[in-house]
């Protein structure tokens, strides 16, 4: 028998649905992904912590879950918002359904609801807290607890996702010809797995690891990665990337994007509802090429407030928000979207490369 | 701004006339090219036979030939229009082959004509399968095992690699044709040898079979700028093994995981770059093994496609129209997103909603036809649903098809059990029967062990299957609807009547909420109104402002409906819009250009019964509805929809069903002193005979209330009229069946006329070139009229005006006659857009259709433009059948209608009227060599003058004995050979060894009936032309010395009219 579950918005919308994984009472920022697969990396990408995801696509478990498709070590997300859950799985690598995965994880979910609907008050109000519950289905009681919710903005929600200590991704291989220190800001397993198909041995370090620490890694190459939440509580990472600059090649994705451009003298703000899925459109300001770009942010690097050292690389097609920037005078660049992907378009992947002859040019200089 | 500026002038292939594998999608496709580049300033130039098309609307283009796809043709127009550029890629495989050809001869390079959108060279890659399999290997990606064998020998080879089962597919041919599987040897021999002969270049694919991997496809546009995107990705729920354009598809995939997808992503484009298709849309075909995931390309078009068709609809993604600007230099991030108005094209759409796409096939029409579903296309149109989840879009898909389905719930029927085991085959309801088989209790796994569908889909249908009987209250009955079931199948559950369930549902307010497409899953506010229903919490549609009329289209292409209609429904909306309405559209057919969300103000993408246009009535509240456009779609519920109040404007539908009721009709008839064939009508057997015998054989019997005369047959025999009507019974159950004296040897007009209840303006009279008997539809006809005396024609005029005015017409009527013995009889009238509009509207320059839409409106005869023109124009229209796919079909006309299109023949003289419209049809006219004759009794005396003329013109000529003895005793030189049954050799290996090249064979009756097949089926396979009336023989002579003497030109629309 279906339990039912309730979906309240900061703004008093509600929505009336039916409980999907964990029972229980759940709060954070509502968003939604328009990705039409790929939901088991999504919630496992430690970006969308603090955050309740909305699936725009309305099948969602068809093909189950499976070991490989992980993005970190769990679900990440605070809640997961479908319009209906599959209760079979179909696929060959499959070894668990949606819903007992969720369960397993503790995750609360909603499904039956009117997605669409609720993708169109997010798109239109700008992206709201709210909380999903299956065993509190009062109102009033709901009310309470969802102005316990913290705001996203403001919260430095990298510690919680952050690796405790360093470690190094163990591959097949054994020597490398590069080593990269990558800086945990909540570091999906996709973006380790690129460079080490790039040949770089991989050490992830806890976000609050000092540079000295870093360097004294002797990497060729210093890697930002993703992660949750607003860059600017984040000041200990961008304190840190300060001190990195111009000593070894740096590379950031996302919120590593955003501590990068914040280290470099930039700023930022929130998006109104960000961007999440898979068909953004990005140009390449360079070679005039449109790429087609996986992405999952809910802050931006204001381009007007870039330093005059720092050139825009890449550029949103919907919006015009700034998608990439590159250092005139020092080895660092970044991009707001995902080349990594998982999910979403491969279209990209031609930045690690590029982190690659970055390194590979700064090695010959020194 | 990367536009071209070097070329000036475009001249746009068209597809021809529709047949199974190519429809009305390239109309849409046509359209859409057309308008884009026309907007762009490009001097436009289009050529297409097929009258029906909107595209060949002389708007559209700046020179538009109606005339056959033939290099010589075609390179004709290039000498006169000397365009800079060909668009090849719109007008499917025909546009292609065309453009390959023109190159080869050297035409394009003689006129200094470059192809855009697709070179020559990219073209040959992705259709030569040897070429193809080599460059996918040269990128690493995977193809099936197996390779080409140009005779069986190198066959048997291949076939030890691949094992059985084995496929088998011609090399360069439309639609699959040919395609076949082997289960073993000897079927493999045979398949081989038949496929080489299909092939034009004497070529077969040998490959592993993939029975029971799942197949996608991929929907790729890529600019010259080598950026690429995937439009949409559709799964087909039937596994391989199915044609694409027969499997039961949704979009998008809904069974891969990311990892999957992205591969198959990836490859997409790699194939475009590798195949060398610069700018353009182009599909490619996956199959995925669903035990391992390997992953195979199967095949590519570099063109757009029905499939792009589809994913156009299922987006809101104009491939067609963004492929068009790519070719003349722009890029995607040049060119907005139409349906945002904000983003541009460069992106990739997502989409909040699940589209199923269902075939529709015509089975009954080809009786020997075994209804199994294999790599040929046999499906002759298809219907597509949009719904929040897969159950509700299946469901309404289902009961789109207007096959009395109500639902995907199977009918009631007492005492048929389910054959699991021909459950194996694909067949064009398997899905309905799964339900049943889940009713039944089988399992899910026995199910998927069967049928290879994958467990994702049986489970949803399994779980519909199971539902029980709603109760009848508020949750539940919402909670229903949210699965998609339709008030009738609530109705049938709950023993209630459809009125019953939507009174309460209309109480309770469970009402559908109406959501757009919007290219990107609400992400962006979209300004484009394309919708659909669900049942969800948020409806986003809030009624049309201002006046507006609804226009029901007419679903499903099927033989006797098709093109043709959405032709009118296309002009009624341009009609409405010039007079300041706004325009509604409801359709459910992806392929036309009526479904394309830039035609109408509003489309909803809905299916066309009472329920879903009366919630759109509901929220629109239109001034009007149209009827008269959508074929017998819309009438089917039109009293219904008066009934519960809606304003049908123009013609009112009781007038329709008074032509349709033959005591009401007949008694006007008599009143208007109007002769007509004697009929009858029956509901037994018993009534049947006493009504023949009363009458007089031979008669016409059929069912009442049907479209392009299904079920209509000539009955000789008491016997035989027996043995319909124990059948008829089975068709169509409450109906009668109606009984028609046969007019033999008549000759049979068709009429058009408009009509505003006091004036009536005749659009034009069409002779048949085939005797009566023949359906309408099937016939080959000529305007004006070849033979018609002044007082017979003053005759139809003065009976197409009395006959319209008694009915209260307010717009279209059309009106067929037959003449015999000099008295002319009204055989059928039927107040509404028929067949044969866009044809007359084209040769008159009337645009009838849209007249009369504006007649509906309100608007007069005397308000509109009706100055006609004098011209010396004369027309032929011929249909095409698909008696290629139905091998073992009979090719002899009957009034049953078997035709899926038509071209048209447009010429100053009637011989190369006829010629070009049989060179358009793709009959190869013989203009020397011998001409086989076998006629019944009846015809062996007009016989002599046509085989005498045929010598006379230097063909030799064969025949059977009997026709033999007929022509010697008149002086004629003939060679006498055998029939199939009389020893050997006998005509069919005369045909095979290529000693007939033209085939006159009127019919003889069941005794002689298996020669006419082998005749009729050895032609196809040599594609010989078959003549089987003396008309159509008279015909074919005037056309062959005009072909004898070379001299076809062309003119355009625009020449002739302006």
């Amino acid at each position: 028998m279906k339990k039912p579950a309730i979906l309240l918005l900061e703004n008093g919308h509600h929505f009336k649905g039916f409980s999907l994984g964990a029972i229980g009472t759940s709060g954070g920022e509502v968003c939604f992904n328009t990705s039409m697969t790929g939901y088991q990396e999504i919630l496992t990408d430690p970006s969308y912590c603090g955050q309740i995801i909305t699936m725009t696509t309305p099948h969602i478990g068809n093909y189950g879950v499976n070991p490989e498709d992980m993005e970190s070590n769990k679900i990440q997300a605070s809640g997961f918002i479908v319009r209906e859950a599959s209760p079979i799985h179909s696929n060959y690598r499959a070894t668990q359904s949606l819903e007992d995965y969720l369960s397993e994880a503790g995750v609360v979910g909603i499904q039956g609801i009117d997605t669409r609907s609720l993708t169109r008050i997010l798109r239109d109000k700008g992206a709201m807290n709210g909380i999903i519950s299956s065993d509190d289905l009062d109102l009033d009681s709901l009310k309470k607890k969802l102005k316990l919710v913290p705001a996203m903005t403001g919260q430095d929600l990298v510690q919680e996702v952050s690796c405790q200590e360093s470690w190094t991704w163990s591959s097949q291989k054994t020597a490398y010809s590069y080593r990269v220190v990558a800086l945990d800001l909540g570091i999906k397993h996709n973006i380790i797995r690129q460079l080490a198909e790039n040949d770089c041995e991989v050490i992830i370090v806890p976000a609050t690891t000092s540079a000295d620490e870093i360097l004294a890694l002797n990497p060729q190459g210093i890697f930002l990665s993703n992660g949750p939440g607003d860059p600017e509580p984040v000041d200990y990472a961008i304190e840190t990337v300060k001190s990195l600059l111009d000593k070894k090649p740096i590379f950031g994705i996302c919120l590593g994007h955003q501590i990068l451009s914040l280290a470099l003298g930039a700023s930022t703000y929130k998006l109104k509802f960000g961007h999440r899925g898979g068909n953004h459109p990005v140009r390449n300001e360079t070679s005039g090429k449109v790429e087609i770009t996986s992405q999952n942010h809910g802050f931006a690097v204001e381009p007007s407030s870039l330093p005059e050292h720092l050139e825009v690389t890449h550029v949103n097609l919907n919006d015009g928000t700034l998608e990439g920037v590159r250092c005139k005078n020092i080895p660092a660049f970044s991009v707001q979207y995902h080349p990594e992907a998982s999910p979403g378009p491969h279209d990209s992947r031609y930045l690690f490369k590029e982190f690659i002859t970055m390194m590979d040019t700064h090695d010959k200089k020194n | 701004m990367t536009k071209r500026t070097d070329i000036k002038s475009i001249l746009i292939l068209g597809a021809g006339p529709i047949v199974i594998g190519q429809a009305c999608e390239f109309d849409y496709s046509g359209t859409q090219a057309c308008r884009a580049l026309r907007e762009e300033g490009y001097r436009i130039i289009l050529v297409n036979s097929n009258p029906a098309t909107i595209m060949t609307d002389r708007e559209l283009a700046d020179a538009t030939y109606l005339e056959p796809l033939t290099p010589d043709i075609v390179t004709a127009i290039i000498e006169k229009e000397k365009p800079d550029a060909i668009l090849p890629t719109v007008g499917g495989q025909t546009a292609l082959d065309l453009a390959i050809k023109l190159d080869e001869r050297g035409t394009l390079k003689k006129y200094g004509v470059q192809l855009i959108g697709a070179d020559v060279e990219a073209i040959k890659k992705a259709e030569d399968r040897e070429r193809f399999k080599a460059v996918m290997d040269s990128v690493g990606i995977d193809t099936a095992r197996g390779g080409f064998a140009r005779n069986i020998e190198s066959a048997l080879e291949m076939v030890k690699n691949t094992g059985f089962p084995a496929i088998i597919r011609p090399s360069f041919t439309m639609g699959g044709t040919g395609g076949a599987t082997a289960y073993n040897n000897e079927e493999f021999h045979e398949l081989v040898d038949k496929g080489l002969s299909a092939s034009p270049i004497g070529e077969v694919l040998i490959e592993e079979s993939l029975l029971g991997w799942k197949e996608f496809e991929m929907e790729v546009v890529r600019d010259k700028n080598d950026n690429a995107i995937i439009i949409c990705s559709i799964e087909n729920i039937d596994p391989m093994g199915v044609h694409t354009g027969d499997s039961v598809t949704v979009a998008p995939a809904l069974t891969l995981t990311d990892k999957e997808y992205q591969k198959m992503r990836n490859w997409s484009i790699e194939c475009l770059r590798a195949i060398g298709v610069e700018t353009g849309g182009s599909n490619v075909q996956f199959a995925v093994d669903p035990e391992t995931g390997r992953m195979i390309v199967i095949e590519m078009n570099p063109r757009v496609s029905r499939s792009s068709a589809l994913a156009s609809k299922a987006t809101g993604f104009p491939i067609a129209k963004i492929a068009a600007k790519l070719a003349v230099g722009y890029l995607l991030d040049e060119l907005p997103n139409e349906i945002t108005g904000k983003t541009l094209a460069a992106f990739e759409p997502s989409i909040d909603y699940i589209v199923t796409k269902v075939p529709r096939f015509d089975f009954e029409k080809f009786p020997t036809a075994d209804g199994i579903l294999g790599v040929q296309m046999q499906s002759v149109g298809e219907v597509m649903a949009i719904g929040r989840t897969f159950k509700e879009s299946l469901q309404k898909a289902f009961r789109s098809l207007e096959v009395g389905l109500v639902g995907l719930e199977p009918k009631k029927v007492v005492g048929r059990d389910l054959d699991l085991k021909k459950m194996r085959f694909a067949t064009a309801f398997r899905l309905v029967k799964i339900w049943k088989a889940f009713q039944d209790g089988v399992e899910l796994e026995t199910l998927h062990k069967i049928t290879q569908i994958d467990p994702w889909f049986l489970y949803q249908i399994q779980e519909l299957a199971l539902d029980p009987a709603p109760k009848f209250e508020a949750d539940e009955i919402r909670e229903y609807k949210r699965r998609g079931y339709s008030d009738v199948q609530l109705a049938q559950r709950l023993d209630l009547k459809e009125s019953e369930i939507r009174a309460f549902r209309l109480a309770e307010g469970i009402l559908p909420t109406f959501k757009e497409v919007d290219t990107c899953a609400a992400e962006f506010p979209a300004r484009t109104s394309y919708v659909y229903s669900t049942y969800e919490t948020e409806n986003e549609v809030i009624a049309l402002p201002g006046k507006k009329v609804m226009i029901l289209g007419g679903g499903p292409n099927r033989i006797g409906q098709g093109l043709e209609f959405d032709y009118c429904c296309v002009q009624a909306v341009f009609g409405l819009n010039e007079m300041g309405y706004k325009t509604i559209m409801v359709n459910c057919n992806p392929e036309t250009v009526s479904t394309d969300f830039d035609i109408s103000d509003r489309l909803y993408f809905e299916p066309l019964t009472f329920e879903n246009v009366m919630n759109i009535v509901d929220l629109e509240n239109p001034d009007g509805v149209l009827v008269q456009f959508g074929g017998q779609t819309p009438l089917n519920i039109a009293n219904r929809l008066q009934e519960a109040g809606v304003n049908i404007i123009g013609t009112n539908p009781s007038a329709i069903d008074l032509a349709e009721d033959r005591k009401k009709f007949g008694a006007i008839l008599d009143k208007l002193k109007i002769p007509a064939p004697a009929y009858g009508t029956a509901f037994t057997i018993e009534e049947a005979s006493l009504v023949a015998t009363e009458i007089g054989y031979p008669v016409l019997v059929r069912p009442s209330y049907v479209l392009g005369g299904r079920g209509m047959e000539i009955v000789y025999t008491e016997e035989s009229l027996k043995k319909y009507v124990a059948q008829a019974a089975l068709v169509s159950g409450e109906h009668p069946v109606l009984i028609d004296a046969f007019l033999e040897d008549a000759f049979e007009f068709d009429v058009d006329a408009l009509c505003d209840g006091e004036e009536v303006y005749i659009g034009g009279i069409l002779q048949h070139i085939e005797e009566a008997g023949i359906h309408s539809g099937d016939s080959a006809c000529v305007i004006p009229p070849y033979q018609l005396l002044p007082n017979h024609r003053k005759r139809i005029e003065a009976y197409t005006r009395n006959l319209a005015l008694s009915l209260k017409t307010i717009g279209l009527i059309n009106i067929q006659f037959a003449m015999k013995e000099g008295i002319v009889y009204v055989l059928e009238v039927n107040p509404r857009a028929s067949r044969t509009v866009p044809f007359i509207s084209k040769v008159t320059d009337v645009p009838m259709a849209k007249y009369a839409a504006q007649l509906a409106a309100g608007k007069k005869l005397s308000d509109l433009n009706l100055h006609r023109e004098k011209h010396t124009l004369i027309a032929v229209k011929k249909p095409v059948f698909p008696f290629n796919k139905f091998p073992q079909q009979n090719v002899f006309l009957s009034p049953e209608m078997k035709s899926t299109g038509e071209v048209i023949g447009l010429d100053s003289r009637l011989g190369a009227a006829f010629a070009k419209a049989e060179i358009g049809a793709g009959n190869h006219l013989p203009t020397k060599g011998t001409v086989f004759i076998s006629v019944n009794d009846h015809d062996k005396q007009n016989t002599i003058d046509i085989a005498r003329d045929f010598q006379e013109m230097g063909f030799q000529i064969m025949a059977t004995q009997g026709t033999t003895e007929v022509l010697r005793e008149n002086g004629l030189i003939v060679q006498a050979i055998h029939k199939i049954n009389e020893g050997r050799p006998h005509v069919a290996d005369h045909i095979k060894n290529g000693a007939i090249q033209l085939v006159i064979n009127t019919p003889m009756g069941a005794l002689a009936r298996e020669d006419e097949y082998s005749i009729g089926r050895a032609a196809i396979r040599y594609k010989i032309p078959v003549i089987t009336t003396l008309s159509g023989a008279k015909t074919a002579i005037r056309g062959i010395r005009r072909l004898a003497l070379d001299d076809l030109s062309v003119n355009s629309l625009q020449d002739i009219f302006n």
